[in-house]
């Protein structure tokens, strides 16, 4: 697949995405669909320090929270319109992001994760004790009252998210198809064989974790305007931090495609179960799932697809 | 604001709690420090340990600490079976780093919403003739509700350190950790004591967690606050020496006590999390590290 077809097939599907807000009446698909979007965009920013370099992020939260109170705090200082919200939360996520890479050069494995998670709830207990974006009673974000071109507001933030999807697919893919990935993937199997083969992987590393700090901060950029009442509690809910992990494990690690395959599966998965049954035992299904998926298909999806089709 | 009793009274707290931390933390120090297994569930274990200490409690009126030491054997043999589970799934596969890390973090979920389906999302606690009393020694008053939970602790460490000292399978626990590829060269089986040291870990956590619910009550995910706590006393300790880890959790619990006192609970538990995080960062080797 070439660049050119990537871009024309990135295009396509937004235009698909605009044309269905016209088709289809029924609000509570958009507000489904952008939940499974945002694990999307969620699961392919971990994957590309998690699968592709094999530093475990568990702090996904953090980074998503961070995003979503940085627009918050920019709309109600000075009401900035979402495009500037998307890339003031992709900066302030990916300068996380970059210093969570510097922490690498320290730390590797278990160590590095348990540093992540740490993280988290540092971040978390500043929110809480910030007053000015309400601590912990939160705070509430009014919706525009008209938008351009669409209907109302949730097929608009419907939209956003699909060029934010595709744009972190088109990400993903381009790094996987270039000397980066193949860089990332060196440092995974073995870091110190990368270096000594020339890898720069400090140079490397930090680039995947800022890029994946920073799409994880953009997938929580237009938060406030979906939620409209935000709250630490549940913008840093373990729930982001364990989905962007499954996510990415159930579907596969090492390609674009895992991460979407295992966000579109799981993440319908939960809002039909959060609907049909109740919203804890979703969760629990995320977890049985996760436990049987790493001990029986540690390739993910993928993997299993890849090997019966090498099978013949 | 500030006042002697004030800071007294903090430091004591402080100091009941710590010693509270290190029972929580010894599992931790033992399945992470001892035989490289993260087992990030461990305080998800104890919150089990609570609510068995919280059932029999409210059905039988069984005192919560004998409560704890019962459920003991069972949790030992829980223990053993999901440590065979890790070994046969990751770690004889070779990739139990990840892989294994994301097997415990599912596990979390499937304790936690297992409760919560079970039990709701009320907070639960016990009941005991002794929890409301306070006892006072000197200028200073001990809850017992804090200082019990601390006394049965410090018991649990000590036994804990002199088993690992003095007998024969303590050390060779501790053999396997220094060399396993060694003691299987002996003749011994590292699996077999492995078994036997990750049950005794998640046997710690039926206590742990029957103190946890005296302290104060308890719901299926405030075991999420414990992971930062154990992990920064196991890592401050030093990575699997118990005394060491009695230490860290006593600094642990004072400063948190003070942070508490001084500036309000709300940032007492950015204290441990930032300890963790700077620990990790300049010395990950920990105070006593070997």
């Amino acid at each position: 697949m070439s660049g050119r077809r990537l871009l024309a097939m990135a295009g396509g599907v937004t235009v698909l995405a605009v044309a269905l807000t016209r088709l289809v009446d029924n609000q509570y698909y958009y507000f489904a669909g952008y939940v499974i979007l945002q694990y999307v965009v969620l699961a392919t920013a971990w994957n590309i320090l998690g699968g592709y370099a094999g530093y475990v992020n568990f702090g996904s939260a953090g980074f998503f929270a961070l995003g979503a109170y940085t627009a918050a705090v920019l709309i109600k200082a000075v009401g900035a319109p979402l495009p500037v919200l998307v890339i003031a939360a992709g900066v302030v996520s990916g300068l996380l992001g970059l210093s969570i890479g510097a922490l690498t050069l320290r730390l590797r494995g278990v160590f590095f994760a348990i540093a992540t998670l740490a993280l988290a709830v540092v971040l978390q207990t500043l929110i809480v004790n910030w007053e000015y974006v309400g601590g912990s009673r939160g705070l509430y974000t009014i919706r525009p009252a008209r938008v351009l071109f669409f209907g109302n507001y949730v097929e608009f933030l419907f939209v956003v998210m699909v060029v934010l999807a595709v744009a972190a697919l088109t990400i993903a893919w381009r790094i996987e198809h270039s000397w980066v990935g193949r860089g990332l993937a060196a440092i995974r199997d073995n870091e110190e064989a990368a270096e000594c083969m020339g890898v720069p992987t400090l140079r490397l590393k930090l680039l995947a974790a800022t890029v994946s700090g920073a799409l994880m901060g953009v997938a929580g950029a237009p938060f406030p305007y979906y939620i409209t009442y935000m709250e630490p509690a549940s913008t840093f809910n373990l729930d982001y931090a364990v989905n962007s992990l499954a996510m990415p494990m159930i579907g596969g690690t090492t390609t674009w495609v895992g991460p979407l395959v295992g966000a579109v599966l799981l993440g319908s998965a939960q809002q039909i179960a959060t609907v049909t049954i109740s919203s804890a035992l979703n969760l629990l299904i995320v977890g049985m799932l996760l436990v049987v998926f790493v001990i029986v298909a540690p390739d993910g999806l993928v993997g299993l697809v890849r090997r019966r089709r090498s099978r013949g | 604001m500030f006042s002697v009793d004030l800071l007294l009274d903090a430091l004591v707290a402080g100091i009941l709690l710590g010693g509270f931390y290190a029972a929580v933390s010894l599992g931790i120090t033992l399945a992470f420090g001892l035989l490289d297994v993260v087992n990030i569930a461990h305080p998800a274990f104890v919150i089990l340990g609570s609510y068995a200490t919280y059932v029999v409690n409210s059905r039988f009126g069984l005192d919560p600490i004998v409560a704890g030491v019962a459920f003991m054997p069972a949790f030992f043999l829980l223990g053993v079976a999901v440590y065979r589970v890790y070994h046969t799934c990751f770690e004889r596969r070779g990739d139990e780093s990840l892989r294994g890390l994301v097997f415990f973090f599912g596990i979390i979920f499937i304790i936690e919403v297992a409760l919560l389906l079970q039990y709701g999302v009320d907070y639960r606690s016990v009941h005991a003739a002794y929890v409301g009393e306070t006892v006072q020694v000197g200028p200073i008053g001990i809850a017992l509700r804090l200082g019990i939970p601390c006394a049965v602790a410090l018991a649990l460490t000590l036994g804990l350190h002199l088993f690992l000292g003095r007998t024969f399978y303590g050390r060779a626990v501790r053999a396997v950790a220094q060399d396993a590829l060694a003691l299987r060269l002996m003749g011994a089986n590292p699996v077999r004591i492995k078994d036997l040291a990750f049950g005794l870990a998640i046997a710690t956590a039926s206590l742990a967690g029957a103190l946890l619910i005296m302290i104060g009550p308890v719901e299926p995910s405030i075991g999420r606050e414990y992971i930062g706590r154990v992990f920064a006393i196991a890592v401050l300790g030093g990575m699997g020496s118990i005394g060491g880890t009695l230490v860290a959790a006593l600094i642990l619990g004072v400063l948190e006590s003070l942070t508490s006192t001084f500036y309000g609970p709300s940032w007492a538990l950015a204290v441990s999390f930032g300890i963790l995080l700077l620990v990790l960062a300049l010395r990950p080797a920990g105070l006593f590290g070997r």
